[in-house]
């Protein structure tokens, strides 16, 4: 009797923490439907539709977007240019992020200093950025004139015109303006690693290498994986920077006879298709197929990856 | 007076323009026109407030200015109106437009260039029919059915003109060319002999792509004549033996090694810059050239009486006359829920008083009859001539056409000059996309 007594305080206490987790949740929630599921569901919508982003939507053509998206040239290449970047930020950008973070970590006159030199690319905007090295990439301008005056001139390309360098050029732009973001972020986890721990480890004899490898590297091991994690999403939804700098060219010849985009990315053939072309469902489809790559990256990485780091907090029994 | 014909490809009127100022034969006649029944005289004093959205895209002078004159004045004549100009780039007012358009709202006034995106705007009802409206400036306004779509009219231009070399002078002379080249052939001998003088003779601009689109357009209108021209956009079959032969052209003149350098990933910034900056002789460009080449380069200030222009030349066995012209130009769409009042603002802007600024100021070309007297620049007056001149006017490719067809004519002639294809495969790449539904 007791007990059933006792039930239905308990679910009504339940019920009322559920209530005001809800009150809490309700605005953000709102606020995630409107701008972030009612979108995507929109775009989806669109993307089995032919339709010029004008006038209603009464050309219903199944799946014939999604075909022509992944049939073309330009999006192939589009895929294979997102994963070179995310290859290379992971194998070049990262860790050259942190091995100065482990230097900037040291006690040193100038230090702040360093760090807001580095720190100063991220804050300027990517198309401010497109445009200064756009500048500097002409020919015999700054870069060009640079090397010749260190005597590499037999190494100047067209550096933006030539389809076998534009994506390695975009890469460096692209590091020189992360590189500082990575670097903040891993500087503050290496400075979350109490100092004690590595003295232990080299009163315990280890070298410098060894006390870096065995324990500075896996204690900032949730930071790497974040910093990993933005890397990947920032190398795939590439827009901004190559919009400016390259609108996607040189234009070439893909195998299928049609015209690719050399320096194309996922975004910026998302935005050709539905702006440029006017063609809004197909470039929905483009936006759908991009949002389901990212997302499927998303939850593997935090499921496989980031599980430890999240704990608790997005997987529950994985 | 020249004759219009009207093609359809899916939908999507293609239109070639009236050239010359001459009085035009009814080319749009009003069909239906008591499907607007807009009111076109003066509103009475007392008439209650109307605000005009006016979305124009002159960002520098003197056109920015001219164009808030005009505003001022339409609204000390009428002060019960107020004009909003939203002043936008380019890039950014095809965008916006795009997008606010999705959004159901549309400017008043805002710029079009006519052609396919008029028409696909046209069709999903978002312009006013305006026919009615101008029946009675049509015969003084040239270029009328760029504006137009299955016959009625959507807006009118402000600015017409065509397309042709703009060259220095000096450096002509400092490569030891006396005439300009009247045919194809001598114009590849002048590439070549600016080149043996250490000259870069032409500026093109890989990244923005239309510049040498045009030029492969002319080629293709020198070689098969505008009727064939016109038949490959109406039927979207592009493979056929002018398209061919533009293409082998163009490796003819890719082989002279002419353009500037870093041509491949150049803006038309870049390339009017070039130019202005005396760096390269020419570049194939439209009446607005020396306006951008002062805007670009260093001194601003371009180079002033050392620019020179001329026609195109004519290719050796090729149909289509040499006075046959590649042109278009500016002009402003009216919104479907624009008030009365913005259609007679825009019909204030076209009347000759305030269109012979446009040709005084140096502004555009304006397609008024009677202003072509105030055009001050030589080189715009040869411009003018030349579209006088033209029996046919073929409007922009990538405007004529459809978004997508204009964007993949665009990609696969840049393709061309940068060396990456062929021209059968620029043919073949084109109709795929043109022959497509």
């Amino acid at each position: 009797m007791t007990a059933l007594t006792a039930r239905p305080r308990g679910r009504s206490g339940l019920l009322a923490s559920r209530l005001t987790i809800l009150l809490f949740l309700a605005p953000a929630l709102f606020m995630f439907v409107l701008f972030v599921l009612v979108p995507v569901a929109q775009a989806a919508h669109y993307s089995f539709y032919d339709w010029t982003g004008l006038g209603p939507l009464d050309k219903f053509v199944g799946l014939d977007n999604y075909a022509a998206a992944l049939g073309s040239d330009t999006f192939r290449t589009a895929v294979s240019n997102n994963l070179l970047l995310v290859a290379l930020s992971l194998l070049v950008q990262i860790p050259f992020s942190l091995g100065l973070a482990v230097l900037l970590n040291r006690r040193f006159t100038g230090r702040a200093l360093f760090r807001l030199i580095f720190f100063l690319p991220y804050v300027i905007s990517e198309a401010i950025t497109g445009v200064i090295f756009r500048l500097l990439l002409q020919p015999d301008a700054v870069i060009d004139s640079g090397m010749k005056g260190v005597g590499a001139g037999g190494l100047i390309q067209d550096w933006l015109g030539d389809p076998t360098f534009v994506m390695i050029t975009l890469f460096i732009i692209i590091s020189w303006k992360y590189f500082g973001f990575h670097l903040i972020i891993l500087l503050a986890g290496l400075q979350g690693i109490p100092r004690e721990i590595e003295e232990a480890a080299f009163i315990d004899g280890a070298g410098r290498w060894q006390a870096f490898r065995y324990v500075t590297l896996p204690l900032l091991g949730p930071t790497i994986r974040v910093s990993v994690f933005l890397s990947i999403i920032g190398a795939l939804q590439l827009f901004d920077l190559v919009f400016v700098i390259t609108g996607g060219g040189p234009i070439t010849m893909g195998a299928s006879g049609a015209t690719v985009d050399a320096s194309g990315t996922m975004a910026l053939d998302m935005f050709k298709t539905g702006f440029t072309n006017q063609s809004m469902g197909a470039g929905s489809a483009v936006a759908v197929l991009l949002f389901v790559f990212c997302f499927v990256v998303a939850l593997g990485y935090q499921r496989l990856v980031l599980r430890r780091d999240v704990e608790g907090a997005l997987t529950t029994n994985g | 007076m020249n004759l219009v014909p009207k093609r359809f490809l899916s939908g999507v009127a293609l239109v070639a323009l009236v050239a010359g100022a001459c009085s035009s034969t009814a080319t749009t006649a009003p069909t239906q026109a008591a499907v607007t029944t807009a009111p076109t005289a003066t509103p009475a004093p007392t008439a209650k407030p109307v605000t005009i959205e006016w979305w124009h895209i002159g960002t520098t002078d003197p056109g920015k200015s001219m164009n808030a004159q005009f505003a001022a004045d339409f609204m000390k004549l009428h002060p019960n109106v107020k004009i909003n100009i939203t002043i936008l780039e380019n890039e950014a007012f095809k965008t916006k437009l795009a997008t606010t358009m999705q959004s159901g709202t549309v400017p008043d006034l805002f710029q079009s260039w006519g052609g396919g995106t008029l028409a696909e705007q046209a069709k999903q009802g978002m312009l006013k029919d305006i026919t009615a409206d101008v029946a009675d400036i049509k015969d003084t306004v040239s270029g009328i059915s760029g504006w137009s779509f299955e016959g009625k009219v959507y807006g009118i231009p402000n600015d017409l003109g065509i397309i042709g070399f703009w060259y220095n002078k000096d450096l002509f002379a400092k490569a030891g060319i006396t005439t300009l080249p009247a045919t194809w052939t001598d114009y590849l001998a002048d590439v070549s002999k600016l080149k043996a003088a250490g000259i870069t003779p032409l500026a093109i601009a890989g990244k923005d792509k239309w510049p040498s689109m045009h030029l492969w357009t002319y080629l293709t209108l020198r070689i098969g004549g505008g009727d064939n021209l016109a038949k490959m956009i109406a039927s979207g079959n592009w493979n056929t033996d002018a398209c061919t032969k533009a293409g082998q052209e163009v490796l003819k003149l890719n082989a002279l090694n002419p353009y500037q350098a870093g041509y491949k990933s150049a803006t038309y910034d870049n390339e009017a810059a070039a130019v202005g900056n005396g760096k390269a002789a020419m570049e194939l460009m439209g009446q607005w050239a020396p306006t951008t080449q002062a805007a670009d380069s260093t001194t601003k200030k371009g180079l002033g009486d050392k620019l020179g222009w001329f026609a195109f030349p004519a290719v050796d066995g090729g149909t289509g006359a040499a006075t046959d012209g590649v042109g278009g130009g500016n002009g402003y769409a009216v919104g479907k829920n624009a008030p009365p009042e913005a259609i007679e603002f825009l019909k204030f802007m076209a009347q000759p008083a305030q269109a012979t600024l446009i040709n005084k100021n140096g502004v555009g070309l304006s397609p008024v009859a009677g202003t072509q007297g105030a055009i001050t620049d030589p080189n715009l007056k040869m411009v003018a001539d030349g579209l006088g001149k033209a029996k046919f006017v073929q409007l922009y490719l990538d405007q004529v056409t459809t978004p997508k067809v204009g964007s993949a004519i665009n990609d696969a002639t840049i393709a061309l000059f940068l060396g990456a294809s062929t021209p059968e495969k620029v043919c073949q790449a084109i109709t795929t996309v043109a022959s497509a539904k």
